[in-house]
């Protein structure tokens, strides 16, 4: 079953084509990872599917419904869940008021096993704030959970995780998968190899190439484009 | 006990002591609390907007006018009730901030706070414009016969107080309620994080066009009783000075409490009455005053107590 399909969805910054065209599908439960180099429209991409950036062409379609016209508050609402590149917690606030307002409940039994996801069952009465780098992080990881999305989008989640932290991460990913759809933009390509069903390639702002862990990493083009060739 | 039992009890005694006060002070500050708890009401409103949803209007005073015209107009020309004179003040500072709101809300940051300026200047100077019936700064005055309601003289000091009292603890306990609850909560969700907060599912521009209405009506409430209860009705209270009060009370009392308000106005009206008995230079003593608030207790006198020994504090 498709979840999310992208038609011809394109935006322009001025003279620059950040997203141009792009057909995309989503199959749900897999896990897809959104690779390419800096610059190739990946946040462009995910910031016009989750409605944060309005596109300048193309539709976005979720669940079988046309909603390219949405605002994104109505998008996160009917199922889906995005987590920012910058940390974007409630850093004044405690764990358990962030996750409360993500899972719209002040259920605090089911926001202490959200955190307990993460390992952060413990903190929950301590200020966002005062956590460290990678734990917020991991809060904000949290707190996308915690919506139980049917589609999570999570851009570049790893970054500033420790070695151990990313080991647990991917055990989490790994559980939500099935009744979760997960979209990921990952730099890290141990990350991306061991958790991704379905990868898409992404250079300046064009698909170059879609396929399992195995095709990509055996696709010539890819090589050239970004996961480095031997030069002589 | 609770978090909200606690928030009761604690506004509930704080009611409780205004009303012991109302009998056991002296003529002259009896006079003075009745007139702060109608300002304090004022702060009460600025404060849902700019202490707990992180807006910062700098054209409140459109909103109390819109309460005193509303009010003081029907019945200066028309010889309205003040009953119905009351509601309508409060509509004419509904409606004017669900207008203000619908224009000011597609700016933010310092463009929401020139924007609302502007809108407050307009309001001022139709006033004056309109002086053949508002009788722009000089005013009006409203007689003690048009100051009755079923019996009840309002001119008399102490049913004044007790009227001010009532509108003070309305507007305390509904706030007060509002911020308990979800929708509450997703305010101050806006003022800490707007971004974050739409993508979480929440339309934060509606959230905050309640909160624009919701804060200009309980302002609107209190200009209405302002003229009610103190028969005057006069441009200077739309004026730039009459924006900036309600601001100051807030900062100095704490933003994003629910008695800070309240504080604040009585610091401050004090402040300025006590020192101005020896001084004439008693706006400087506010300014120093205010500068060692902002340097040394940067959340206001309740902000920091709360910060330092309570941190229920609603």
């Amino acid at each position: 079953m498709t979840v999310l399909e992208t038609k011809n969805l394109t935006r322009h910054f001025g003279g620059l084509t950040a997203v141009d065209a792009v057909d995309f599908t989503l199959q749900k439960g897999g896990i897809h990872a959104l690779i390419g180099p800096n610059g190739a429209g990946k946040s462009t991409f995910v910031g016009m599917v989750s409605g944060r950036i309005p596109a300048s062409a193309g539709e976005v379609w979720f669940n079988g419904r046309d909603i390219s016209g949405w605002p994104a508050h109505k998008r996160m609402r009917l199922g889906m869940a995005y987590t920012f590149q910058i940390t974007a917690i409630y850093a004044r606030l405690s764990l358990f008021e962030n996750i409360a307002l993500a899972q719209g409940t002040r259920d605090r039994a089911a926001a202490t096993k959200a955190l307990a996801r993460v390992a952060l069952a413990d903190r929950i009465d301590q200020v966002a704030g005062d956590l460290s780098y990678g734990h917020q992080r991991l809060l904000e990881i949290a707190m996308g959970v915690a919506q139980a999305p049917r589609l999570l989008i999570l851009d570049e989640p790893t970054q500033g995780l420790s070695e151990s932290e990313i080991a647990g991460f991917n055990t989490l990913i790994r559980s939500l998968a099935g009744d979760t759809t997960i979209l990921l933009i990952e730099h890290n390509m141990d990350v991306v190899m061991s958790l991704a069903d379905e990868i898409t390639v992404l250079q300046r702002g064009a698909v170059l190439a879609t396929g399992t862990p195995d095709e990509i990493s055996a696709n010539r083009h890819v090589q050239d484009a970004y996961l480095g060739r031997e030069t002589c | 006990m609770s978090l909200s039992a606690r928030s009761i009890a604690l506004h509930m005694s704080l009611i409780a002591i205004l009303f012991i006060l109302c009998f056991t002070l002296s003529d002259y500050h009896q006079g003075n609390l009745a007139r702060i708890l109608v300002l304090a009401t004022y702060a009460i409103g600025y404060n849902v907007l700019f202490g707990y949803t992180g807006l910062l209007s700098l054209g409140h005073a459109m909103f109390f006018a819109a309460g005193l015209y509303g009010l003081g107009l029907p019945m200066h020309l028309a010889g309205l009730a003040p009953l119905p004179a009351f509601v309508i003040g409060v509509l004419c500072a509904a409606l004017l901030s669900a207008l203000v709101a619908l224009l000011a809300l597609r700016t933010i940051g310092v463009a929401f706070m020139i924007v609302t300026l502007m809108f407050a200047q307009c309001v001022f100077l139709s006033i004056l414009y309109f002086g053949t019936w508002t009788r722009g700064d000089e005013g009006f005055v409203i007689p003690q016969a048009a100051r009755q309601i079923m019996g009840l003289d309002l001119t008399d000091p102490t049913t004044r107080y007790l009227a001010a009292l009532l509108l003070f603890s309305t507007a305390l306990l509904i706030t007060a309620r509002i911020m308990q609850q979800r929708f509450g909560h997703v305010l101050i969700a806006v003022r800490e994080n707007e971004e974050r907060t739409q993508m979480l599912g929440y339309d934060v521009f509606r959230h905050k066009f309640l909160a624009v209405v919701i804060s200009g009506s309980i302002s609107g409430a209190a200009g209405a009783a302002y003229g009610l209860l103190f028969g005057y009705v006069g441009a200077t209270f739309a004026s730039v000075q009459y924006s900036i009060f309600p601001l100051l009370w807030v900062l100095l009392g704490g933003a994003g409490t629910t008695i800070g308000p309240l504080v604040g106005a009585v610091f401050m009206f004090y402040l300025i009455d006590y020192s101005s008995g020896f001084t004439n230079a008693y706006m400087l003593i506010a300014g120093v005053a205010l500068v060692l608030l902002v340097l040394f207790a940067r959340s206001g006198i309740m902000g920091e107590i709360r910060k330092r020994w309570v941190p229920w504090l609603p």
